[in-house]
């Protein structure tokens, strides 16, 4: 039995349905419009709601209002690595054709959402601990992720073969996804400057429920813009690719004549 | 409001990321849409 046709998403199934770009490409774009309104509905919402609605903190003040744009943020930086991740398991094990270029997608717009993380805790921790910087272990293993999210984007890119490329960055996207729980955790098993999680999945949440509303719409509404502008992205990038390929033949019957 | 300048600029990078990936993702999907009709005939079938 040929290895190949062995690992292959199994005939009929979801996976191989989706493995067929025109497939894709049809309904991703009836999906689209009903990911980007929300997504913008609902962040625009959010974020009115904490800028000018919600109360302030009796100890950070206004500063608090951060909150609304970084958490979300972190929230998909982690999550965008994740769906990097399980895209580099189709690719090694089912040779899906679009979990490689979705997962070259889904790079750049990791890690701008890292880099905004960063930008907005850093913006955060100015005025709350008087640096705009410490070498704590979250900043850190965030810090890590975006490298990490580099690296996928550099190493992606660093091949003539492009397949080579797709699968050194698949490799290190599972390598990586070592830094999720490190992340997730890093408040609990060392002292660290940034506070703990106030919404766990176990336990109710330790915010008021006045901040709490603003902050779960602003990110609904980022994990849904998020999702739109990858598959906006997953589809220019299937159709640039049939772009090549009829180019490529095109080239070839050419030399042959 | 206090500490203005630093919810400003948060908020500023937001919707600067937000906009810009948005915007690029658009376009290429257009630019892209626009020369596969031009070259493959089967691609202007809706």
């Amino acid at each position: 039995m040929d290895a190949s046709a062995a690992l292959s998403p199994p005939a009929g199934s979801p996976l191989q349905r989706f493995a067929n770009p025109g497939q894709f490409l049809r309904l991703s774009g009836r999906v689209l419009p009903f990911l980007a309104v929300p997504g913008l509905g609902f962040t625009l919402v959010g974020l009115v709601w904490g800028l000018f609605f919600a109360p302030a903190d009796w100890q950070q003040g206004d500063a608090v209002r951060i909150m609304y744009v970084h958490v979300p943020a972190a929230w998909l930086a982690s999550f965008g690595y994740l769906s990097l991740a399980v895209c580099s398991v189709l690719s090694l094990v089912w040779r899906h054709p679009l979990a490689d270029l979705a997962a070259a997608e889904i790079g750049p717009v990791g890690a701008a959402f890292t880099a905004l993380c960063l930008a907005t805790g850093s913006l955060w921790g100015k005025p709350m601990w008087g640096a705009w910087w410490v070498w704590d272990a979250r900043l850190t293993s965030v810090l890590v992720l975006f490298f990490l999210y580099l690296g996928h984007i550099a190493l992606v890119r660093a091949f003539d073969d492009p397949q080579r490329g797709y699968r050194a960055g698949a490799i290190l996207a599972l390598i990586g996804v070592v830094n999720l729980p490190i992340i997730k955790f890093s408040v609990d098993w060392w002292n660290t400057l940034h506070q703990p999680a106030s919404i766990t999945l176990t336990g109710a949440p330790t915010m008021y429920v006045g901040m709490l509303w603003p902050l779960l719409l602003s990110a609904l509404g980022f994990s849904f813009g998020f999702a739109a502008i990858v598959i906006a992205r997953t589809r220019a990038a299937v159709m640039e690719h049939r772009i090549r390929g009829l180019l490529m033949a095109r080239a070839q019957e050419a030399d042959a004549r | 409001m206090t500490h203005l300048p630093f919810i400003v600029a948060s908020y500023g990078l937001t919707v600067l990321v937000g906009v810009a990936f948005s915007l690029d993702a658009w376009m290429r999907m257009r630019r892209a849409r626009r020369r596969l009709a031009a070259i493959d005939p089967r691609a202007r079938r809706p």
